[in-house]
Formats: C-alpha cells, structure tokens, sequence
C-alpha cells in the first residue's frame, strides 16, 4: 500500500525528475469560471515556467469550446490541504451535531412558512 | 502488492477494498495498493503517449487538405489530441510520476502508444478513416473509463469523450462526401476503410483469454468490460454505419447472428498485431523518431521560457524542484 504521494492535490511529486528530458516546469492548478454568476471550479493541471504562460496553456488547453469566461493558475506547491483520510478526525466536529440541521427540529403539524 | 502482516496495511488495503466496491472513487492522496497504482501509471501513461503520437498520422494531411473548411477542422482536431495527451499525462502524474519522466520513457521506447498509429496515412480518405473507425474505437474503450475508479482518470476521461464525438463525425461526413464523389473518390474511401477496418478493431487490445491483466483490472473498476465484448459492441455500431456510407467491410464472415442478437466477424491476423507490438509496423520507427526530434527541436523554447521566468523572478518561475514539496 501506499499513499500521499503527492503535494497537496496529489500532483507534482516527481517535478523536477531529470533524465534526458530534463526537469519539468513548474506545476499550475487550473481554476475555471465556466459563466458569470458561477464560482471558479477546479479544471486540472498543467506546467509553465511562470503564471502568465500558465494562463496562457490554461486557455488553450482548458477553454477550447468557450468552457470559461474567467481561469485562475495557482501554484500548486502554494495548496495546503486536509489529509485525504475520511476518518480523519479534522472533520470529526462536523459528524456529531445533527442540530446544526433544520431537520434536527419538530415543529407542530400546520405551522407554516418554517 | 507485498504480502504483509502489518495490521495499519491489512486495515487500508481493507479501505481500499470496501471503497472501489462501493464505488467511491479513488483520489490521489488515498492509500492503494502498489500493484493499483502501477497499473494505473502504466495505462494512463500508455493512453497519454497514443494521444501525441496520434497527432502525427493525421498531421500529415494538414498542409494538403482539399479545402479550407476541412483544413480548419484537422487543426482543431490535431489539437485536441494534444489537448487528451495533457489531461492525460496531468492524471498520470497525481500518482507520483513527473511529466519529463514519461517522456523520456516514451522516447526510449520503455513505455509504449497503441499500435495503431504505426500505420500510415496514404490518402487524404485516410483522414476519414481515422476519425470514424479510429476515434469510433477510442470512444467505445472510452466511454466507460468515464466511470473508471480513480478520480483523475476519470474526470480526464469525462473530457475527452466529450471532445471525441466531434472527431468521429468529422472523419465519417468526410468519408460520406467522398463515397458520393467520382468513382475515384469513392474508391479511395474504400480503399481507406479496408486498411483500417482491421487494425481498429486489433485497438481493442488481445482475445480475453490471452488478456491476463484484465481480470484484476475490472475486479479494481478500471476496467468495465472485456476487450472482446467492447470489441464486438464496436462492430454491431459499425455495420450499420457502414452501410449507410454505402462502403463495405474488408470481411467476408460477417453476418448477423440472429441468435446472439450480434455480427460474428472473421478471425484477426494477431501475428500482425504483435509484429506491430514488436515495434515491426511499418511507420513504428518513423513516429518515434519524429516524436524525439519534436522533443529535442523545443528543447530551447522550454529552456527560453525558463530563463525568462527565472529571470523575472516570477512565481514559481525556475523553481521546478521546489514544487515537489
Ligand atoms: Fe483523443
Ligand atoms: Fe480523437
């Protein structure tokens, strides 16, 4: 078994693997905003040596058929992320307080607009 | 997988488990199994280097493509090819492996592409040929990867199929226009189809029973079907589309088995088949070295852009080995 192999999104471990090719550019996650009124919503990866080429492969490989009206490049070294385990108690406070939903409540039958 | 007594792997192998059979996709960061995460590098990385290298056959007609239209068209497709390699090769590497490293596998002939771009492209209805019986078999393997358990597979897998259909119409209404054309037309169309009929249907990899890694495969959700059986959902698909071009198909068992509710089709040349694998097709050393020379010939651009960044002092610009943090 193994896990966590990769930076906070799981990509970019071996970045900067040599060999012939030589070291890879540095890893960018793609954001897109597919129209106004939506929030930007995570697309996939890509490499570029600095943002502005970043966004640049962003919308040639992310917005070809007019999928987005706004893209955001982030570094993906600069994600910090929770671990991925489900039973990770990090989100265990969110598990026990069923009261926190409106269903948790009983309301008299016929009272309305509640 | 190493056999191991180790009880925290025992109980994340049993996670494992649990969550492809209920399921739930696998994300990166997740515990899996070693062998699952070999076998997903491998496929990604296999499917990631047949999107690039397929540009090639096909990029050979764009200078010569008979009208504007269609000239446009190959470009968009071409380019999209690029764009599947990508999303692919992104996948690929949320499982631990850097993008320099496939490449260099790839042109070292340690990983390898589908051998069917190791046929070449002889007549502009080859183009046609490509995207109906080519890109047609690639969404029929496709189309269930979609549901495939690991996440980035499959969200890679979602677009592309999105992209692909256009592919196929493309390369089928090309094929249709000609098959209604002079005699000569319509005998490169079908000269065209005759070629390639065989080799897509070889795209499906070996029969299930010399197929050993298919079973573990589908057990892990990888996989949903059988070669054989996507093999033959692609034939009952291109009988009828056939027709409909008026071409017919280089094989005289076909017929309609009213029993099994399929078309039986005669038996494939695997001899050719591995000859191609063995790196024995007739344009095998030709992509590759094609694919190196493109590599080596953009190696001052990436240089370039680095130094540039560097330079600049742009984020993340230059520091391609502090991102593996
Ligand atoms: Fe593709
Ligand atoms: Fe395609």
């Amino acid at each position: 078994m193994s896990g966590t192999t990769g930076g906070a999104v799981g990509a970019g471990s071996a970045s900067g693997t040599s060999g012939a090719s030589g070291a890879d550019w540095p890893l960018w996650e793609v954001f897109v905003r597919p129209r106004r009124g939506l929030a930007h919503t995570h697309a996939g990866s890509l490499h570029a040596p600095d943002a502005e080429l970043a966004l640049r492969n962003a919308r040639d490989l992310f917005t070809r058929r007019g999928e987005g009206v706004s893209l955001w490049v982030v570094p993906a070294a600069a994600i910090a992320a929770s671990s991925p385990d489900e039973r990770d108690p990090f989100f265990a406070p969110a598990a026990d307080k069923p009261y926190r939903h409106p269903t948790f409540y009983e309301v008299p039958d016929g009272v309305r607009h509640l | 997988m190493p056999v191991t007594d180790d009880p925290a792997t025992t109980a994340a192998l049993a996670r494992f488990e649990r969550a492809v059979a209920a399921e739930t996709r696998i994300e990166p960061r997740d515990e899996m199994p070693d062998a699952y995460r070999a076998t997903l590098v491998r496929q990604i990385a296999q499917h990631a280097h047949s999107e690039i290298i397929g540009m090639q056959p096909e990029a050979n007609w764009i200078t010569r493509a008979p009208s504007l239209r269609r000239k446009a068209i190959l470009i968009a497709k071409v380019q999209d090819e690029a764009g599947h390699g990508l999303y692919l090769y992104g996948a690929a590497e949320t499982l631990g492996v850097g993008r320099a490293e496939l490449l260099d596998k790839l042109h070292t002939g340690r990983q390898k592409y589908s051998s069917i771009f190791n046929y070449p492209t002889l007549t502009w209805a080859d183009v046609g040929a490509i995207g109906w019986l080519v890109d047609g078999a690639a969404i029929t393997n496709q189309v269930p990867l979609c549901r495939c358990s690991y996440g980035p597979y499959a969200r890679a897998m979602v677009r592309i199929c999105k992209e692909e259909s256009f592919h196929q119409r493309q390369g089928y209404e090309l094929l249709h226009t000609l098959a209604r054309g002079t005699a000569e037309q319509r005998a490169m169309a079908q000269d065209a189809v005759d070629r390639w009929w065989w080799p897509s249907l070889m795209m499906f990899g070996p029969p299930d029973g010399d197929s050993p890694r298919t079973e573990r495969s589908v057990a892990w959700r990888i996989k949903r079907h059988t070669n054989d059986e996507l093999r033959q959902r692609f034939v009952d698909i291109c009988v009828p589309q056939a027709a409909s071009l008026g071409l017919t198909l280089p094989d005289p068992a076909l017929r309609f088995d009213e029993a099994r509710g399929h078309w039986e089709f005669g038996a494939i040349d695997w001899d050719e088949f591995r000859a191609v694998l063995r790196g024995e097709g007739p344009c095998n050393e030709e992509r590759l070295a094609q694919r190196r020379r493109a590599h080596e010939e953009g190696a001052w651009v990436r240089e370039a852009a680095a130094a540039y960044a560097a330079k600049r002092g742009g984020r993340g610009g230059g520091e391609g080995e502090e991102v593996a943090a």
